[in-house]
């Protein structure tokens, strides 16, 4: 019980973020109409590369010649870069689509 | 320097809360793709340039090659990608995403033994990135017709439920003991994938739209926890705007077939499938099914005043949007009113239709929602149904044994006529029978979607 306790005030600041987050992630997304629903997921989806920013960080983070974090954290950076760049561009793609209606 | 890195993170927040907001109106969605994309690009340059520690050259040398290959590839992938293949890209990019995270974890994992908060963190970054990982693989495999029955295995839930615990439980472990085990986190690393596996392989392509979202949710979740772990304020707040987000469209698919959650995940729907394959109802009612030929079809379109079209995914699979709108563009000039009517869950992904048809030029105002279109099908004269099924079986609503009953469907039977275009009488890929075909009022249009429609196109020009 202290554990949890001790853990809440440690992270108080990130806990505060995650519980506003959540709700504002429920607000923003409430009421989207259909039609927007693969656009919007697929620029969610492009969001959630965001991980890219650890992988980037645990490499600058690591010594140079330690080649397995090295290496994985090329890995990472490679494929979050991936979800980031492939995830936006699509999603202007699709949105691109529904301009020209007139 | 590091003051300003805190400043940018922060403008980058606010940017991806303000783009999924303009994400939300069809007139804003476009610059709020732009807005999220330039938060982005400035969390990681900041990233990069703003980092307060003496860092080798070779290292920058080494991240700023990653970010090559990785904006390439992405690139190129997503401006080459057909329409109809967008559900895969999205889990597959989403896959990367998941994969990412959980091989931050497994690099952080030696550095942070015996901090139980950074550890805790660590594993279920883990274990949430690497079920998010080869769960979206297998759901591209299986949209990808790569993997294309669902496969059952037996005892399914009792396995796949012993798996997730085992999973837990070697990671409790790993947090309590505070070992320093590489091969306990790698076989923890591997159960999860494998749990992930086993997660989807069992779900039934139509409850694709809802396992899409969960894993994009998932992997959300997987970036906010690594966020958590590194006390970055970005990683954290995007992290659970994707989760939320994620939750909420997942929801959202399961209202619109009016599913609980729980059942999509641990498939109650495809168990009971083979008892129910055949619907007693259905196969009491069983008429004779009428054929149409494409002439008579085009007759029938051509003297009507009002044509709804009901799209499925085998429009898509038949690559027939083209078509369509044609045929549409055709009708619409000689005075007749037509409409599509857009079922929430048809196609594989939320609002699959909609892109589909936005890309073939379909004018906004002709895609109509279910709500809205249902009251009108009882003043259509002939409703077109191309490549749909489960959307418009009418079991949904009179049969209470159906395991689709008390879905929301398109009520096309109230229409006068009903052409239905389908390949073959196989049923639709919830496994049921749909009475729907042998309604006197329905007539069958046997065949490819883009043959059948192409010769109903051509029967009704030369009219």
């Amino acid at each position: 019980m202290n554990l949890i306790f001790e853990f809440i005030n440690q992270n108080l600041q990130m806990i505060y973020i995650l519980i506003l987050m959540i709700f504002v992630g429920v607000e923003i997304i409430g009421h989207v109409p259909a039609v927007l629903h693969t656009p919007l997921m697929s620029g969610a989806n492009a969001l959630s590369g965001v991980v890219i920013i650890g992988a980037i960080l645990v490499m600058l983070d690591t010594e140079p010649d330690n080649i397995i974090a090295l290496s994985f954290g090329f890995v990472a950076v490679v494929l979050g870069i991936l979800n980031v760049v492939g995830g936006f561009v699509v999603t202007d793609r699709m949105l691109e689509m529904f301009k020209k209606k007139k | 320097m590091g003051e300003s890195l805190g400043l940018i993170y922060l403008i980058s927040t606010v940017s991806y809360i303000i783009g999924l907001k303009f994400l939300g109106h069809p007139k804003t969605a476009r610059k709020g793709n732009i807005i999220s994309a330039s938060g982005m690009a400035i969390a990681i340059l900041g990233t990069i340039f703003l980092y307060d520690k003496e860092v080798a050259t070779s290292i920058y040398l080494f991240i700023w090659l990653a970010i090559i290959i990785g904006s390439i590839a992405g690139w190129i992938i997503a401006k080459k990608v057909e329409m109809t293949k967008m559900p895969e890209l999205v889990s597959m990019f989403n896959g990367m995403g998941g994969a990412s995270a959980a091989l931050i974890g497994l690099i952080e994992f030696q550095k942070n033994v015996g901090n139980i908060t950074a550890s805790t963190t660590i594993v279920i970054s883990i274990i949430i990135g690497s079920i998010s990982l080869s769960g979206s693989l297998i759901a591209w495999a299986k949209l990808n017709g790569i993997l294309w029955k669902d496969i059952r295995i037996p005892r399914y839930n009792l396995i796949n439920n012993l798996l997730i615990l085992g999973v837990l439980v070697f990671g409790f472990f790993i947090i309590w003991s505070g070992t320093e085990s590489n091969t306990l986190i790698y076989l923890m690393f591997f159960l999860a994938l494998f749990y992930g596996i086993l997660f989807v392989i069992p779900i039934g392509g139509a409850d694709m739209p809802v396992v899409i979202s969960l894993l994009n949710s998932l992997t959300g979740i997987a970036a906010a926890f690594t966020g958590f772990l590194f006390h970055n304020m970005v990683m954290l707040a995007g992290g659970i705007l994707v989760g939320s987000a994620g939750f909420i469209l997942t929801f959202a698919m399961c209202h619109a077939m009016n599913r609980p959650l729980a059942h999509v995940i641990f498939g109650v729907f495809g168990q009971d499938n083979n008892d129910l394959a055949v619907i007693p109802s259905a196969k009491n009612k069983r008429g004779i099914v009428k054929k149409i030929t494409p002439s008579d079809a085009a007759i029938l379109m051509n003297y009507s005043q009002k044509v709804i079209i009901v799209p499925g995914y085998g429009l898509a699979v038949a690559q027939a949007q083209h078509i369509i709108h044609e045929i549409e563009v055709f009708l619409t000039n000689k005075g007749i009113d037509v409409k599509y009517a857009i079922h929430p869950v048809a196609g594989r992904m939320p609002g699959h239709m909609n892109v589909l048809l936005a890309e073939t030029h379909v004018e906004y105002d002709k895609l109509v929602e279910m709500e809205h279109i249902n009251s009108e099908f009882q003043s259509t004269d002939v409703v077109l149904v191309v490549g749909a099924n489960d959307v418009v079986n009418p079991a949904a609503h009179n049969a209470p044994s159906s395991p689709i009953y008390g879905m929301p469907i398109l009520k096309v039977e109230n229409a006068k006529h009903i052409i239905v275009n389908k390949r073959s009488m196989k049923p639709g890929y919830a496994g049921i029978e749909n009475e729907l075909f042998y309604n006197q009022k329905t007539s069958m249009l046997f065949g490819d979607a883009k043959s059948a429609l192409t010769k109903l196109l051509h029967e009704l020009k030369s009219m």
